[in-house]
């Protein structure tokens, strides 16, 4: 997969990679602005797709500020993902990741097709479930790409030896698979598919994967850096969506006895989902660096790998 | 470049026959409403009786969260900054509790009834539904009217009925919709005001009633027999009772519901 032989490392253009840290920050926002609209119970309150039946731009109050904000920012990064695609396309000298970002276009116009679905038939569980759960994979793609055009990932970095087993890459990447899992089991719960007990139970699960995977790196690797930074993001993002998660659901209790939707409620519910995002996109950092290191994606990047003498990985503890 | 138009093609096809079938699967399946087996008689009105009655409530009363239309401005001016209180549980003096569904569960034999041609009618006025339930036979008309002077969006969720869900103007005409099968308490909401809510309450029959403010109802029209009767109110659920009703027979029954 290496594009030149001997001829040094592909960089991405500052430029391009610094669009896709905005792109990133912008789907954030979209996350964001769609965990209000469940929480606001404001995904019918447009009953028309792609547009309002008042026209482009609806009178902006109730539920209608909350769905129509939702398209806007979803058409903005639409746009932005089309310009970083072609971009990517004409700039990037890995192959694989010209198809990556192509990748994260085909997401985005399959997520357009999702939440149209989900207005035009009355937000049936099954595709808003699905809509939720693509939303998290596009994020994913993006904070992916951010990091593969980064400097770090494309610097000249020594390929490590991973001899303990289980390896932190089988493990980390089970870790984002279950995390996964867990946020689609949220977005179930969250849209009447089933109730919250399996939900709850995953929260067992990933707690005790995401407190694997950071133990193998604070004890078998803390001296490499963006190992253990990523770790202790990973650890602080759980603790966090734990305690909201606990908090969302004594919101959600409380919220059922009021007649409409309220803002602390809200704001705790749009909290968990959205750092349930974070949370994701931590373990797949983590996942991807641990690959970088220690193989194969280092490979994709650098000259035949040698196995580091003692001291090489020393690089790495300042990075 | 056309193995990739059409693979994307395919994408965007799969994903509504996913949905098609989901709509589908959310659908009811349409039957055609049963022909009635050869009615005995119509009711006869010169036997026909009454039930008639009062539901109170037992208890302090809950408090009622107030709403907060702010989120509209068109709402706050067309209450006329009137403090309003969530419609869940209406209390009136002495106990009387009002949106009571009341009605004939059981014990009707096999008569035939006209569906009235009259339109029942669902009003939204003041970022409110008036009346917060509605009643009505099967194959009625539903007339939803908006007489506020901005948008609503009337979304019904039937479990037996097809849902819908359609915008509503300043102005419009009104939405006419009929419910093909009986079906009790269907949620009906505003997802632009998601504090609105009312329920529709559709019969196979014509003996129900629903209480107002001083909390009583009567059941007309009632042919001789004995019958389970039932009061559903939308936070405390349901009460059953046995009446017998005789010929040109007025019987009171009572309902009282409790604080939980």
């Amino acid at each position: 997969m290496r594009e030149e032989q001997g001829s040094g490392l592909a960089r991405t253009p500052r430029a391009l990679h610094q669009f896709i840290v905005f792109t990133t920050a912008c789907t954030f926002l979209l996350l964001v602005a769609g965990a209000l609209v469940t929480s606001n119970d404001a995904g019918l309150s447009v009953p028309t797709w792609p547009f309002a039946p008042s026209g482009i731009l609806p009178r902006m109050v109730g539920g209608v500020r909350f769905e129509y904000s939702h398209r806007m920012i979803a058409g903005f990064v639409g746009l932005l993902t089309m310009i970083l695609a072609v971009w990517a396309w004409r700039r990037e000298k890995r192959r694989w990741l010209r198809w990556l970002a192509m990748g994260a276009f085909l997401l985005v116009v399959v997520q357009a097709v999702l939440g149209g679905i989900t207005v035009l038939f009355d937000l049936p569980s099954a595709i808003s479930t699905a809509h939720a759960a693509t939303a998290q994979i596009f994020f994913c793609t993006l904070v992916a790409l951010v990091l593969f055009t980064g400097p770090w990932w494309q610097s000249d970095l020594p390929m490590l030896e991973e001899k303990a087993r289980p390896t932190l890459r089988s493990v980390a990447t089970a870790t984002v698979v279950v995390i996964f899992l867990q946020l689609v089991l949220g977005a179930a719960y969250r849209h009447n598919a089933f109730g919250v007990l399996p939900h709850v139970f995953g929260a067992g699960v990933v707690t005790a994967m995401v407190a694997w995977s950071a133990t193998i790196v604070l004890c078998r690797h803390r001296e490499i850096a963006p190992l253990r930074q990523a770790a202790k993001l990973l650890l602080t993002l759980l603790i966090v969506q734990v305690c909201l998660g606990v908090t969302a659901y004594w919101a959600v209790l409380y919220q059922n006895q009021l007649a409409q939707p309220a803002l602390l409620p809200v704001v705790i519910t749009v909290a968990h989902v959205v750092n349930g995002a974070l949370t994701l996109a931590a373990a797949l950092w983590l996942s991807l660096v641990a690959f970088r290191l220690f193989g194969p994606l280092g490979e994709w990047e650098l000259a035949p790998a040698t196995v580091p003498q003692q001291g090489q990985a020393a690089s790495l503890r300042t990075s | 470049m056309k193995v990739r138009v059409l693979g994307l093609a395919s994408v965007i096809a799969l994903a509504f026959v996913v949905a098609g079938c989901s709509k589908q699967a959310s659908q009811p399946a349409e039957q055609p409403t049963a022909a009635p087996a050869a009615p005995a008689a119509t009711v006869n009105p010169a036997t026909a009786g009454e039930i008639t009655g009062t539901v109170k409530f037992v208890g302090t009363p809950p408090r009622m969260p107030i709403i907060r239309m702010g989120a509209d401005p068109g709402c706050v001016k067309d209450s006329h900054g009137k403090l309003v209180h969530s419609e869940q549980v209406v209390v009136g003096k002495d106990g009387a509790l009002a949106n009571v569904v009341v009605f004939i569960k059981s014990g009707l034999g096999n008569y035939s009834y006209t569906t009235p041609t009259t339109a029942a009618t669902l009003d939204q006025k003041g970022c409110m539904y008036q009346p917060h339930v509605v009643t009505m036979m099967v194959d009625q008309p539903l007339n939803v009217i908006n007489s506020d002077s901005f948008t609503h969006n009337i979304h019904v969720m039937p479990k037996d009925n097809p849902q819908w869900n359609e915008a509503q103007t300043a102005g419009a005409a009104p939405i006419v919709k009929t419910f093909h099968h009986a079906e009790m308490a269907i949620p009906v909401r505003c997802n632009i005001h998601p504090w609105m809510q009312a329920y529709v309450c559709v019969f196979a029959n014509p003996y129900f009633s629903t209480t107002g403010d001083d909390g009583t109802f009567t059941i007309k029209n009632v042919p001789p027999g004995t019958y389970t009767i039932e009061a559903w109110q939308e936070k405390y659920g349901t009460q059953d009772e046995q009446v017998t009703v005789g010929a040109s027979q007025t019987q009171k029954v009572d309902f009282s519901f409790k604080a939980q």
